[in-house]
């Protein structure tokens, strides 16, 4: 059996998808997979994923449209200067909540609904202890079903797998 | 072509036509076929990517009016 071997180190909505997509699409695939969830991708294994944001600020790559309209509208791509973008309160969660609109138009799965079959596909999560403390975590804030180890446990399986990502 | 079921991923973006597919597959017996119906037009290569992988047979696959169908045998 082919193992994949995944860091996710990023915790925001739009870094949420890569590390669940690919771990999931492995699994399908018939690999035993592995994601080591550390640093700001604690995040992504909280029982409350309503922490997950994304934002546009300071974000190029980003486009802004609306996922609601006429299609001219929506196709209109809404470049706002960073500094009025850091001086709106709310800009993030607006942003958040016209990105997870977008995503639902596309027929684009939720994040819970994209690491519960991850779970169901026995995809393995591992939760780094030393950010869990030093971000003042709590093994209750997180998911069931998560080992809290540290890096020497990671390469126990990431030494022998085939493919090792970073995200 | 005769199918055993059906699966219509309509509507569904990457990856999941790929996960319900072989969530589908898994309630079959070898030799049966899963008839798959998507929208996502990247469905097309990663079906055929699915299909090497995993070992299934992809007996056919066409477009029809921006909807993709797809015919797989489970090993």
């Amino acid at each position: 059996m082919k193992k994949l071997a995944i860091i996710a180190t990023k915790g925001t909505l739009d870094w949420a998808y890569p590390p669940y997509i690919l771990a999931s699409t492995a699994a399908a695939l018939g690999y035993e997979v592995q994601i080591f969830f550390t640093f700001y991708g604690l995040q992504l294994v909280r029982k409350d994923t309503s922490c997950l944001k994304v934002s546009p600020l300071g974000n190029p790559g980003m486009p802004m449209k609306m996922p609601f309209g006429p299609k001219w509208f929506r196709d209109i791509n809404w470049n706002i200067p960073n500094v009025i973008q850091a001086n709106i309160p709310g800009f993030e969660s607006l942003a958040t909540a016209l990105m997870k609109q977008t995503i639902a138009n596309n027929g684009v799965a939720t994040i819970p609904d994209l690491r519960e079959l991850c779970v169901e596909a026995e995809v393995k999560f591992l939760a780094c202890q030393m950010t869990v403390e030093l971000f003042g975590f709590e093994h209750s804030d997180f998911i069931d079903g998560l080992d809290f180890v540290g890096a020497a446990s990671f390469f126990e399986f990431a030494g022998e797998s085939d493919i090792c990502l970073y995200i | 072509m005769n199918f055993d079921k059906e699966l219509d991923a309509s509507g569904l973006n990457c990856p999941l036509p790929i996960l319900r597919t072989k969530k589908a597959l898994a309630e079959l017996t070898a030799g049966q076929v899963l008839k798959v119906i998507a929208t996502d037009p990247g469905s097309v290569k990663d079906m055929q990517a699915f299909a090497k992988q995993t070992g299934n047979e992809l007996l056919s696959s066409a477009e029809e009016g921006g909807k993709y169908q797809f015919f797989m045998k489970k090993k």
